[in-house]
């Protein structure tokens, strides 16, 4: 809402305070305002002239030497490229030593030869907002009315000498969707009395309910209904005064008749509509619900598919506006009217918010209709219209305001406990402090008993229903800046993380602290790449956004794999080659293809790996990192939640991996082995089509890591006995699994077996193009004594028939 | 025999003098005082002396044995000397070339910001609380005094996924899922996490962002308490000279409202572009929980009251560490993370 200065102080005083320091309260009381626009961006020296003569300039075609009377002794010479310039207008001129809203200086200067002492200025280069401009007004030089004093200030002509607050409303404060509104607030603030427009409309004999008929058929969509004759109107061009007005609000002016409803609009927060009384079949208005297959041509020329649940306003025989959104083209006010039907009503916010919204038609009349106007300004705004009506476009009211109420209106009356309000901000405020605040709001206020009061509501402020609600007027009049600071009383308690919470940290530090980066990622994505892995996904269906802003964000992830790739890919293509990064986020997960119930989210920790180990420099050599890396990681994160020794890697080609470069990680648990999640290189297609290096990626589910987490450390005394360390190199199938030999090894070593190692691992030339060589380290130890040799070479020998009933061989 | 040995010494002490290397040294303490040398040559003629030269030669021998004997020290330690600080000068290396880099990650400033903010509160006792992010309009909207068609829907488009669920557009449907939790027991937590509205991303907006809220209920739970709670937060997460500013509002899950204006980080309050020359940030909205919030949420609003604030944690990650565009956080160019690698 867009609050002048100027027109504001037409209803409060608001002498002594400047608009700057009175935006400034406003906001700190409530109301944020954060722009004050000045209109008089530089007028000065521009006045009212009276073009005397035009003539041709004699060496341009499209330039005019005119004569202007600017209220001097003598006339000044201006030559002007307007091609709508012509002798008998008034213009506004700028004068010499004129600074222009745009910057520019007016000089003396000779255009082509021809001495000109000024310009004579358009609608825009005043300052004036073209776009809220009527053609006539945009294009050449503004056309002034005739009846203005020569060489009287522009800025006092077009109202210019004035400052526009930006009200920024929250949804709350509709009260101030209005010049009366915006009063109030500001006379509470400043502690000064509201004057109200006073109308009374001089009606003319005939009674207006033999004009026109009223009804409410649809009485829950509309609580009253009024409805003014207004006989022989002459629809044109508004007064300027009420343009300015308009314009300073930010409304376009149009012509007289619906510039006066959109005033009374702007005043007093009540939408009207004009019909052309003529149009409205059998002089009857019903308010009803649109029919199953009605239409209606909406003013913007827009046919519109009427639905049951829209409100119409229909004539004998058919819908003539769309109540609250947009009047019928069918019954529009034309340059031909010559009676007009006014109307004011309350209908219902949420169904002018329905309506509108369907048909994506939202105007300043459906956002107040939607907010809930005040039913007491129904009549009062209407009197208003036509009382201005017939001063400025001539005609004669009808008698009387022919109208229908569904239902009665009472003003909310709450009771407010002074107790209860020191008690819940925290002040020590008298029954005398706080009846006066609620008083300068205009509120009613009764004192019942020892520090109670009944507070009579007045029905502009529809948003006060509670006691609570009137705590918070008295707080911000009292200013939120004078409630005290205090602690909390009372008992504190120790704050804390829940266990899930502190694994989350602890990975996050273990896996930063090891040089990876942490990445956020979106959690919505293309349904393709729900597909990509999902392993972690089970059978779950990707859930689907019902109005998604693009297909590449229409579905909920399934898994953070395909996010990380993309984060890999953006990095490549801005040569950041190595990339190392984690994540931790949520899957959405269910089963169901409708979703009738809230879907699983299922917390993962996602691993990406590519480009070299370490940026390579005069001491490190590029080194290319690979699944051992990513592998280390997953055991790291394993071992530092207490769970070493209880997973297991299976190489079984889990979907979207390199086949014999990946494998499916299993927790071991109380009742079995659970699913933890997969690691490995991405597919080569896949690394391909994302245009990547060699990418290694895992998955891991971090609530099953939760669950199994053990922080507990148990020291083990050191050994006091010397070990025995002894080295085998073991010839295998290349495609044998090594783990499977340590697990066997260690089974057969008993506890003896301290640590197994693997130190070297070789294929090629020297060994069988099938076989892989492994050499390992085993270090046996007894806690309580030094082994024999004897001892030692029994358990070895057992380690050895456990390594070779596996099928491989030692290496001689 | 006397003047052969006092030539002697003149001769080696003038041959080392000539010496040029540790060999050269070695041979010429063979060559004087080696079980062959000259010296011990010179000696053997002892046996012809009279007992009474035979002491004094045996001293002219010994001070002639020990400054050839010391000079060869002194010439000794020399070379020693000459050939550590040759080994030293040798193994010399440039110690202004870059060291051999410890890995280094970063944890992403969102994570970062979210975890100071948890630390703080939870140094003033409160607990960590999280919930969906696939809602129930139910928790999202109607039990936060929003019911359905209310004005204030539109403040936040949403992206709905059936009639009933949609993403969250705020954190604060953990609030109410927490005092359903608690019972009617007092409530002090903070809520981080994950909300998204339907929003078009530019510099300054992110259909999916992140939000941490906090909320309050006990017997006696002030306004002025409020106030209390968040200059002490300000303080702790922006430094001690922080100042707060508060300024009414509206929510619909509070009464009185309030919108909440910190001292701009980057001006200290004296105005600049950031804080559009107002010296004032603003940075959270909180207030009193409404009295419907409190009943549906199983306490009585006579008798219990509470408070409730929140705020984006994009917002404070931007002012905090002054990023300029919010999509950076989502992109995660590595560039970006790099920089948070710090304490």
């Amino acid at each position: 809402m867009n609050v002048s200065y100027q027109w504001l102080s037409q209803y409060i005083d608001v002498s002594g305070v400047s608009a700057d320091e009175l935006a400034e309260r406003i906001t700190r009381a409530g109301i944020e305002i954060d722009v004050v626009q000045n209109r008089n961006q530089g007028l000065d020296h521009i006045v009212v002239g009276y073009v005397v003569s035009r003539e041709k300039h004699p060496d341009a075609d499209k330039l005019n030497v005119c004569k202007v009377d600017v209220g001097a002794e003598e006339h000044v010479q201006i030559v002007c490229g307007a091609a709508n310039v012509d002798a008998g207008q008034h213009v506004p001129v700028a004068q010499i030593g004129a600074v222009m809203p745009g910057g520019m200086k007016i000089k003396r200067a000779k255009l082509r030869g021809v001495e000109s002492q000024g310009m004579i200025c358009s609608a825009k280069e005043l300052g004036l907002n073209d776009k809220l401009l009527p053609k006539h007004m945009q294009e050449g030089i503004l056309v002034l009315p005739s009846d203005l004093t020569i060489g009287t200030l522009i800025a006092d002509v077009l109202d210019l000498n004035d400052h526009v607050m930006e009200f920024d409303l929250t949804p709350n404060r509709s009260d101030c969707l209005s010049m009366i509104g915006a009063a109030y607030e500001v006379g509470a603030i400043l502690n000064r009395p509201v004057a109200l427009p006073t109308t009374s409309v001089e009606e003319t004999g005939e009674a207006a309910s033999e004009k026109i008929r009223v009804n409410i058929s649809a009485g829950h969509a509309c609580s009253l209904y009024t409805a003014r004759y207004v006989k022989g109107v002459k629809v044109g061009q508004s007064p300027l005064w009420l343009q300015n007005r308009l314009l300073a609000a930010g409304v376009r002016p149009i012509n007289n008749i619906v510039d006066v409803t959109n005033f009374v609009m702007l005043e007093y927060g009540q939408p009207l509509h004009a019909f052309d009384a003529a149009q409205i079949a059998g002089s009857s208005i019903d308010v009803r619900m649109a029919r199953e297959g009605e239409t209606l041509v909406t003013l913007d020329g827009q046919e519109r598919k009427l639905e049951p649940h829209m409100l119409v306003i229909a004539d004998a025989e058919k819908a003539i506006a769309l109540a609250g959104v947009m009047g019928g083209e069918n019954s529009e006010v034309t340059e031909s009217t010559v009676d007009i039907v006014l109307e004011s009503a309350k209908f219902d916010g949420g169904i002018v918010r329905k309506t509108s919204r369907q048909l994506g038609l939202r105007s300043e009349a459906s956002l107040r209709f939607e907010k809930s106007v005040n039913l007491e300004h129904v009549v009062p705004a209407i009197d208003r219209a036509a009382e201005l009506i017939r001063t400025i476009a001539g005609g004669t009211v009808a008698s009387g305001v022919v109208q229908q109420q569904v239902g009665t209106h009472e003003r909310k009356v709450v009771r407010l406990s002074l107790e209860k309000t020191n008690r819940m901000l925290g002040t020590s405020l008298t029954a005398v402090e706080v009846q006066s605040i609620l008083e300068r709001l205009v509120f009613d206020v009764k004192s019942v008993e020892e520090g109670v009061f009944e507070v009579t509501v007045p029905s502009r402020r529809g948003d006060i229903t509670l006691d609570v609600d009137l705590i918070e007027e008295v707080a911000r009049l009292f200013g939120y800046d004078n409630i005290p600071t205090t602690p909390i009383e009372g008992a504190t308690t120790p704050g804390s993380l829940t266990k899930s919470q502190r694994v989350r940290r602890a990975i996050r530090r273990l896996l930063t602290d090891g040089g990876l980066h942490e990445a956020l990622t979106y959690s919505f994505t293309h349904p393709e790449e729900t597909k990509l892995f999902p392993a972690l996904a089970g059978n779950a269906k990707p859930i689907a956004l019902a109005m998604p802003m693009s297909e590449d964000r229409s579905v909920l992830r399934t898994s953070l794999i395909p996010s990380l790739l993309d984060v890999a890919t953006h990095n490549r293509n801005r040569k950041q080659e190595d990339v190392h990064l984690f994540e931790m986020s949520s899957l959405y997960l269910t089963e169901e293809s409708e979703l009738t119930k809230q879907p699983e989210e299922k917390l993962v920790l996602a691993v990406l790996l590519t480009g070299n180990r370490q940026q390579a420099q005069w001491n490190v050599k590029p080194e290319a990192v690979d699944f051992f890396d990513l592998k280390g990681i997953v055991d790291s994160v394993v071992s530092y939640l207490g769970l070493s020794g209880r997973v297991r890697y299976e190489a079984n080609r889990p979907v979207g991996y390199h086949p014999g470069r990946s494998a499916s990680l299993y927790l071991k648990t109380n009742d079995g082995e659970q699913l933890l999640g997969t690691l490995g290189q991405i597919h080569p297609d896949l690394q391909r089509s994302k245009d990547l290096a060699d990418t290694f990626v895992a998955e891991l589910e971090i609530e099953a890591l939760v669950a199994q987490a053990d922080f507990t450390i148990e020291y083990k005394t050191l050994p006091r006995f010397p070990s025995v360390e002894r080295d085998l190199a073991i010839v295998m199938d290349r495609q044998a699994e090594m783990g499977r030999i340590l697990d066997q090894a260690t089974a057969a070593a008993d506890s003896w077996l301290e640590s197994i190692r693997v130190f070297d691992v070789y294929t090629g030339d020297r060994i069988a193009s099938d076989k892989k060589s492994v050499a390992i380290s085993l270090v046996y130890r007894h806690p309580e004594r030094t082994f024999t040799d004897e001892e030692i070479t029994e358990i070895h020998g057992r380690v050895i028939a456990a390594i070779e009933a596996e099928g491989a061989e030692l290496r001689k | 025999m006397k003047e052969r040995l006092e030539a002697l010494r003149t001769e080696a002490l003038a041959m080392l003098e000539q010496v040029q290397d540790v060999q050269q040294l070695n041979d010429l303490r063979i060559k004087y005082l080696g079980k062959k040398g000259a010296l011990t040559e010179i000696l053997r003629g002892m046996g012809s002396l009279s007992a009474e030269e035979r002491p004094v030669i045996g001293q002219v021998a010994n001070v002639v044995r020990d400054s050839i004997e010391g000079r060869l020290q002194e010439l000794q330690e020399a070379f020693i000397r000459e050939e550590t600080e040759r080994k030293l000068q040798a193994e010399t290396i440039d110690v202004t070339l870059p060291g051999r880099p410890m890995a280094r990650g970063s944890v992403h400033p969102l994570s970062k910001v979210t975890q100071e903010l948890e630390d703080i509160f939870i140094g003033m006792g409160y607990q960590v609380a999280e919930g969906p992010e696939v809602e129930q309009d139910y928790y999202n909207f109607e039990a936060l005094n929003l019911p359905k068609d209310h004005p204030a829907r539109d403040m936040q488009d949403s992206f709905y996924i059936t009639e009933e669920l949609l993403m969250r557009t705020q954190t604060s449907p953990v609030q109410v899922r927490t005092m359903e939790l608690m019972n009617g027991k007092p409530v002090k937590v903070v809520c981080p996490g994950r909300v998204y509205r339907r929003d078009d991303d530019d510099a300054t907006h992110s259909f999916m962002f992140h939000q941490i809220e906090g909320l309050v209920i006990d017997r006696n739970i002030r306004m002025s308490d409020l106030k209390g709670t968040l200059l002490q937060f300000v303080k702790e997460m922006f430094g001690s000279h922080m100042q707060i500013r508060l300024r009414p509002s509206f929510f619909p899950f509070t009464e009185p409202s309030v919108e909440v204006d910190v001292t701009c980080v980057q001006c200290k309050g004296n105005g600049c572009r950031m804080c559009k020359q107002t010296g004032w940030l603003e940075i959270l909205g909180c207030g009193m929980v409404h009295p419907k919030v409190l009943e549906m949420g199983g306490y009585d609003p006579e008798e219990y009251s509470g408070f409730a604030f929140g705020m984006g944690i994009e917002r404070i990650a931007l002012l905090k560490y002054g990023i300029d565009d919010i999509r950076h956080f989502y992109t995660n160019d590595v560039r970006f993370l790099q920089q948070f690698d710090r304490m």
